[in-house]
């Protein structure tokens, strides 16, 4: 199912020079705030909670999820190149499939992997706040990128709905209304994050562990398997 | 050997029908399609290509449908309209990944032999982004190559080629044809398919028009009636010694133009005719311009016929 080729295709594109610095951006942006606040204010775990939970978990994965999991498939079949993948004897879920894992990767690679060292470098890990952080950006990043790649598969504005979602969805409303926080790719990996930290680490979500877990196990399912089915059904209409 | 055959195939996109109940089978040798643009050649050539379903009928390669059927691209190489490739890549690294993508047993080696056919083995090593639309032309072709197909389907293919690089296309398609290859391209240039293809098929507003070999097509293209407009110094006298030779069917004296309007049925003899009458007659003509020379009104005549 998976496909060497088209993953080097993919993570070559996505890698491209321009995307790469908006990658690259946010991390940085992170942990240079990180070593600023840990030499300022010292060692913090509350400090550490608003920051990896309110800037990484709420605004940074979701954004990088946007980039990778949109970048993986969406500008191919806007500029038609996806018509020299199509033409081969693969299957189209193969192509799905290959490049949903170079998007987890990549967004794993700019995300979870960062929200880690941001973490040590906060707190050192104090009550398992960076590890619990790690868990819930990782997890998040599977199921933002089986949704933003399907995103990508749908609509020709994916990016543009995709930021919207995350800007005012994950970072605004998914924080602030409560309603709104259970139907949050958030919040779910958040109830990974509650288990995972210390009691007193102030680590909450606003969803239980169970149901958590499964809908982000439905999200990451569903999204690729529509996505499949996207493709499969994929036209290149010409310019006529 | 490989026979493409479309078989009463429509497609329609909402209300618009781009292709209307064609029926052709396209077998070894050289094909052009031939018609004006929006005609559906590109429909057409993408449901070849599988890359679309037809809305009724069927298009099958050897007797297997092609849409959704990823193994007929096995044999089908294909040369989409789209310029865009991946232009972040070289022009190796292109071709090299459509043959691990075909998964050859010998990538590097089949890679190298289709840029070797095209001629872009100097260019190789740049990205395609730098490539002019001669080279990016010529390394989608390589990648349509690389797996040695025995349908090449190619859309548009001389657009944006100068007229080296044209010939040069020109007489690879002809020896892919020899080899007893399925070729076909689209074209709305007449010359072009005239001087490739021998075997010609004429599709105008989504409809199959004609189909033959290109003195068939050619004779139909000159045989229709020609209209002129004319301007002169005696335009009745004109008229009346214009009507009476068998190559006219029509002139009419149109006042507000304050000319002549013909309708000729022999090209040839027409214009040879025009001007020996006038000197006999001692007319001096003004204006003498076809008024429906553009190629849509030739094929409209196609698919009127």
């Amino acid at each position: 199912m998976f496909n060497p080729t088209v993953a080097r295709l993919t993570y070559r594109a996505l890698l491209g020079r321009r995307r790469a610095l908006i990658l690259c951006a946010l991390p940085l942006l992170l942990l240079a705030v990180s070593v600023l606040v840990r030499t300022m204010v010292g060692q913090d775990d509350d400090v550490a909670v608003s920051l990896l939970g309110g800037f990484a978990l709420a605004a940074m994965v979701p954004l990088i999820g946007v980039v990778a999991g949109t970048g993986a498939i969406a500008p191919e079949i806007d500029d038609g190149s996806v018509v020299y993948l199509l033409a081969k004897p693969l299957k189209r879920s193969s192509i799905v499939l290959t490049k949903l894992l170079v998007a987890i990767g990549v967004t794993v690679a700019f995300s979870a992997v960062p929200v880690f060292v941001a973490g040590f470098v906060l707190n050192g890990d104090s009550q398992r706040i960076a590890v619990a952080y790690t868990v819930a950006a990782a997890v998040a990043s599977v199921a933002y990128s089986a949704l933003f790649l399907l995103l990508g598969t749908v609509s020709r504005h994916a990016v543009v709905i995709g930021l919207v979602y995350a800007l005012i969805w994950e970072a605004l409303v998914g924080s602030v209304v409560p309603g709104a926080k259970t139907l949050s790719v958030q919040q779910w990996s958040l109830a990974l994050a509650e288990k995972v930290a210390g009691d007193g680490a102030g680590v909450a979500s606003d969803v239980g562990l169970p149901t958590g877990v499964t809908l982000l196990a439905l999200a990451t399912v569903g999204g690729a398997w529509a996505a499949a089915a996207r493709m499969r059904s994929l036209t290149v209409a010409g310019d006529e | 050997m490989s026979l493409l055959s479309v078989d009463h195939t429509s497609r329609w996109f909402g209300n618009v029908v781009a292709v209307n109940d064609v029926t052709m089978d396209i077998g070894p040798g050289v094909t052009g399609l031939l018609g004006p643009n929006g005609a559906g050649k590109s429909t057409l050539i993408n449901m070849m290509a599988g890359f679309l379903p037809p809305s009724t009928g069927s298009v099958t390669l050897d007797g297997a449908p092609v849409w959704r059927n990823e193994g007929v691209y096995r044999a089908i190489g294909l040369v989409p309209e789209t310029e865009a490739t991946y232009d972040f890549l070289t022009g190796w690294d292109f071709v090299l990944a459509n043959a691990r993508l075909h998964k050859l047993p010998d990538p590097a080696g089949a890679a190298r032999r289709a840029l070797a056919t095209v001629e872009l083995e100097e260019a190789q090593d740049r990205r395609i982004g730098t490539y002019s639309k001669g080279m990016k032309q010529r390394v989608k072709m390589a990648s349509a190559l690389v797996h040695e197909p025995s349908v090449l389907l190619l859309d548009e293919p001389f657009n944006g080629m100068d007229p080296r690089q044209r010939m040069q296309l020109m007489a690879l398609l002809r020896e892919m044809g020899d080899e007893g290859r399925t070729v076909l391209f689209s074209s709305h240039i007449l010359e072009e398919v005239e001087q490739l293809a021998s075997h010609i098929e004429v599709i105008v507003a989504g409809r199959h028009a004609a189909s033959g070999d290109f003195r068939k097509i050619r004779r139909l293209m000159t045989d229709r009636p020609h209209r002129y407009l004319v301007r002169s110094s005696d335009d009745r006298r004109l008229a009346a010694a214009l009507i009476a030779d068998d190559s006219t069917a029509g002139i009419q004296l149109d006042w507000q133009e304050r000319a002549l309007r013909i309708e000729a049925i022999d090209f040839a003899r027409f214009t040879a005719l025009l001007p020996r009458v006038a000197r006999e007659h001692g007319i001096r003509l003004y204006t003498v311009s076809p008024s429906d020379e553009s190629l849509e009104s030739v094929f409209s005549y196609l698919v009127a016929a």
